[in-house]
């Protein structure tokens, strides 16, 4: 009989009652911009690290919004920090510190120790 | 020259050519001052109207029947640059030195299309191939879309919130036509260039008015205009001499590159400089996004600060025609109101 069953998947949904949004707040609290951003993407079209690899930080700030801090602390470090996103973003985004905070508090963050 | 009517009317586009016109069917005596040397306004430089794509020449018909009344003296090159005076007697004085005395005011200046060469990063004024929304109505009158040598665009971008929803140059606003008038504008170049490619590039879709979304739906279904939602972040020149430009794909999660023949920026609304003008010379408080501001967002949106001073179309927020047509119609209700109150008063 132990062969009957069914095999759980771990689901793919975005659990967002379960997932820790604490890490999108703390950022929030230190650069307000961080709730600006309106997901259009103009930081990850001019963005060099974009290009190349899997980095967009549009994706990252909705990743982190969501809770999902995993996903995006497996991507943040891609950026260089170069800081172009600042400069079209219409939003008025602080996009290099947001991605600073976010890396710092991430790191501070328990299950994060690869970063 | 000086004169004295029960209304002056700052503004001969949509808005104050109907409200001068309905003034003066109810039998009140109007200036209307226009600064350019002939009424119409922006509608003179569109070709056709959405959501119906009428001619808009109609509408500018319809205007100019509204405004042929004894009642009403239309002072074409006259701007006016100031208002002083207070509930009962106003004085305007005009930039060549005319003065005009109303018993009361309406103050429709308007807006200015946002000056796209402020984008420098989409090269407007820099790629002769970078157009803005207004050219492509002037193509459409003159009977053909063409590049600047003369050839047939195969494929051409739109892109949205051109002086709109943007820190950058000071707008936050949105200017709420601009969407609507990208998909217009594309089904247009379908109908005029046969097999032409077109794309627009867009933050959100913001069909907000009667028969936008339908509009929009017809260019996907009828005519194939594709939706690319990511905003663009720079427009260049590749070496062969196509437009490059750069977007996210944001619902693909992947940077995008296109090459184009033409790029029309959907250039925002932004107060017009005659109504800067004028607010600087006179009382006028002006809003956060540098419109006029209305006393009331809700209840009193044609009144000012400044009682027996109103309001009427784009000078307070943008607006399309319809919506400046009503706005201009409640503005005249809102004088009627005041100037018989006040002969009662007087009497």
């Amino acid at each position: 009989m132990n062969k009957f069953g069914f095999t759980l998947s771990v689901p793919r949904v975005i659990d967002y009652d379960k997932n820790d949004r604490s890490v999108a707040d703390l950022i929030a609290a230190k650069e307000p911009t961080f709730r600006l951003c309106i997901e259009c993407g103009t930081c990850a079209a001019t963005c060099t690290a974009g290009n190349f690899t899997d980095f967009s930080l549009r994706e990252i700030n909705v990743l982190l919004r969501r809770g999902e801090n995993e996903a995006a602390a497996e991507k943040i470090n891609r950026c260089m920090l170069c800081g172009k996103c600042i400069l079209v973003c219409p939003r008025g985004v602080n996009t290099r510190n947001v991605l600073f905070i976010a890396r710092e508090t991430l790191s501070k963050t328990n299950g994060h120790e690869r970063l | 020259m000086n004169s004295m009517v029960d209304v002056l009317v700052i503004g001969g586009g949509v808005a104050g050519m109907e409200a001068a016109g309905q003034l003066a069917r109810s039998g009140y005596s109007v200036i209307l001052a226009e600064k350019e040397p002939l009424t119409g306004g922006h509608l003179k430089n569109w070709y056709h109207l959405f959501p119906d794509r009428r001619d808009g020449n109609e509408v500018g018909e319809y205007l100019d029947n509204l405004v042929k009344n004894k009642n009403i003296e239309i002072r074409n090159n006259t701007c006016i640059t100031g208002i002083t005076g207070r509930k009962g007697k106003f004085t305007a004085t005009a930039s060549d030195g005319q003065v005009v005395e109303a018993e009361a005011v309406i103050v429709a200046t308007g807006f200015d299309l946002f000056d796209s060469r402020r984008k420098e990063e989409y090269g407007y004024g820099i790629y002769p191939n970078v157009i803005t929304s207004a050219d492509l109505e002037k193509m459409f009158r003159n009977g053909s879309v063409k590049l600047a040598d003369g050839g047939v665009p195969a494929r051409i971008g739109f892109i949205h919130c051109v002086g709109s929803r943007d820190e950058k140059v000071g707008n936050l606003y949105c200017s709420k036509l601009c969407c609507i008038t990208a998909v217009k504008q594309a089904m247009e170049v379908h109908e005029k260039i046969s097999g032409v490619k077109t794309f627009c590039f867009y933050m959100d879709m913001r069909m907000g008015g009667a028969y936008y979304e339908e509009i929009y739906r017809e260019a996907q279904e009828k005519y194939g205009v594709s939706f690319i939602r990511g905003k663009v972040s720079e427009v260049s020149q590749g070496y062969n001499g196509r437009l490059v430009i750069k977007a996210e794909d944001t619902l693909a999660g992947r940077p995008l590159r296109m090459e184009l023949d033409m790029v029309v920026l959907m250039a925002g609304m932004e107060m017009s400089d005659a109504g800067e003008i004028l607010a600087g010379k006179s009382s006028l408080r002006r809003g956060e996004n540098r419109f006029f501001s209305t006393a009331d967002n809700h209840t009193a949106s044609n009144r000012s600060n400044m009682k027996g001073v109103f309001y009427a179309g784009t000078c307070t927020a943008p607006m399309n025609i319809t919506e400046s047509i009503s706005h201009a119609r409640a503005a005249v209700t809102e004088v009627v109101s005041y100037l018989r109150e006040k002969k009662q008063r007087d009497e």
